[in-house]
């Protein structure tokens, strides 16, 4: 299998890369570790005319502490995601997750701004970026902006970016110390993408659910933030009744494709059963 | 399209080439510097056969463009033997441990055994497993590629080798 020709550019800052990627239109792609737009142009259902190659800008790279966030750089991989010392502190909901994507050697070249700005459901990090409540920078042809991870998915590799804009960072604000946090993740193999998979971010106050968010991986066009579900469960002291009827509230939000990985409602159900897991893990991890 | 010159290190030789941006490093090793060890088995960047150590990384070479590896440092399974020539410790516990049977897997195998032995010189057995977990065996001969790699660990940490009981 052989990519259809394309012209290779390799700026050096994301004002270059914006300039090309402005100036080339539907012929330009951003590529950042291509683990998902080579495979794509292998089989020529991506066809691009220039490949613009994120590689060579530093200003992308690093994990940074930023006041109460982190912020990491879209050109950040996956294994080093999973060996951040400062992320593993902060918000150790990322390692759990890039552990659970592909394999060791896509998680050695993957991105984590790539996972997010591709758009592609079966992608773990939306969710969990919904979940925890991310920011996306975006630099674009007018200057910079930031989109809300929960507004930025609009349809299956349907995402708020415009022709030009580049992903240039995820800002999280850290969870509360000593919070519960699990990312649950239901595949046929390793290297699979999700059949159902729940993020939950909460925090525990005298025995009850003090604050909680949820994000759902691959069980809809678009990762899914259960806001109504979390609601039932803050002030609950995640008693069977009350998980029961937060469940049925996020399979209510579900809407996947029958697949491969199953008939759409054994994946609603399994996104039910994912979160019930992943409900029950976070709690025996938070404190208080 | 105009083709792009590349320069890297591969197998401690640096090499110079003229590459078409599309070609990909896999192709760009067996069919420009003859390396036919690195397999190009799924070619979708899921079987590993075509995994090769790049800048102290495991890497699907078929999901890598040539011009991606521009300026790299590059490690193929040609280039894992001592330099005097004796078979390096993973070589030898895949012998040792008769860790192939129709090999094709092996050269990736290897090589992604190779990177997992430098991050942790001292794995257990679940961690050799998640470790080499991009990696397929369509014999299905896991249980003594897990072996071979214990053989090597020890090997390379100057310890016995002891098999584990089955």
């Amino acid at each position: 299998m052989i990519p259809g020709s394309f012209s290779y550019h390799r700026p050096s800052s994301v004002k270059e890369a914006v300039g090309l990627l402005a100036s080339l239109g539907d012929d330009g792609r951003a590529l950042a570790g291509g683990h998902s737009l080579i495979p794509m142009m292998k089989l020529r259902l991506a066809t691009p005319a220039n490949l613009v190659d994120l590689a060579g800008i530093t200003e992308l790279k690093g994990i940074r502490a930023d006041g109460s966030d982190v912020v990491i750089g879209a050109m950040t991989t996956q294994y080093e995601v999973i060996g951040s010392d400062l992320l593993a502190a902060k918000v150790p909901i990322l390692r759990e997750t890039s552990l659970l994507i592909a394999d060791p050697q896509v998680r050695y070249v993957g991105t984590l701004g790539g996972n997010v700005a591709n758009g592609d459901p079966g992608n773990d990090m939306p969710a969990v970026m919904m979940c925890l409540g991310a920011t996306y920078h975006v630099m674009g042809k007018a200057g910079d902006r930031r989109v809300a991870a929960r507004d930025f998915y609009q349809g299956a590799y349907f995402t708020s970016l415009e022709s030009g804009d580049v992903l240039t960072a995820v800002r999280i604000p850290v969870p509360a110390a000593g919070h519960g946090f699990a990312y649950e993740k239901l595949k046929r193999k390793i290297g699979d993408y999700a059949t159902a998979a729940a993020a939950v971010v909460l925090t525990m106050s005298g025995g009850k659910v003090a604050s909680c968010s949820i994000g759902l991986t691959n069980v809809a066009e678009t990762p899914l933030w259960a806001e109504e579900a979390a609601k039932i469960l803050t002030g609950s002291a995640l008693d069977a009744a009350t998980v029961k009827r937060a469940v049925a509230a996020a399979e209510a939000i579900t809407a996947p494709a029958s697949d491969a990985r199953g008939p759409a409602q054994y994946r609603t159900k399994m996104a039910g059963v994912m979160l019930t897991r992943a409900l029950a893990r976070a709690k025996a991890r938070a404190r208080a | 399209m105009a083709k792009s010159q590349v320069s890297m290190k591969v197998n401690g030789k640096a090499v110079e080439e003229l590459v078409e941006p599309r070609t990909l490093l896999i192709h760009f090793l067996r069919e420009k510097l003859h390396l036919t060890g690195p397999h190009i088995g799924c070619e979708t960047s899921h079987c590993g056969a075509c995994t090769v150590d790049l800048d102290g990384k495991s890497v699907k070479s078929c999901t890598v463009f040539a011009v991606q590896a521009n300026g790299a440092d590059i490690r193929t399974i040609e280039g894992m033997a001592n330099p005097d020539g004796t078979l390096h410790a993973l070589q030898e516990g895949f012998r040792e441990m008769h860790g192939l049977q129709c090999g094709f897997c092996t050269p990736g195998m290897i090589t992604r055994a190779y990177r997992l032995l430098q991050e942790n010189n001292n794995p257990t057995e679940e961690e050799i497993r998640f470790g080499i977990a991009g990696n397929l065996c369509r014999c299905t001969g896991y249980q003594n590629i897990v072996k071979a790699i214990q053989f090597a660990a020890a090997k390379l940490n100057g310890v016995p080798f002891q098999e584990a009981a089955e």
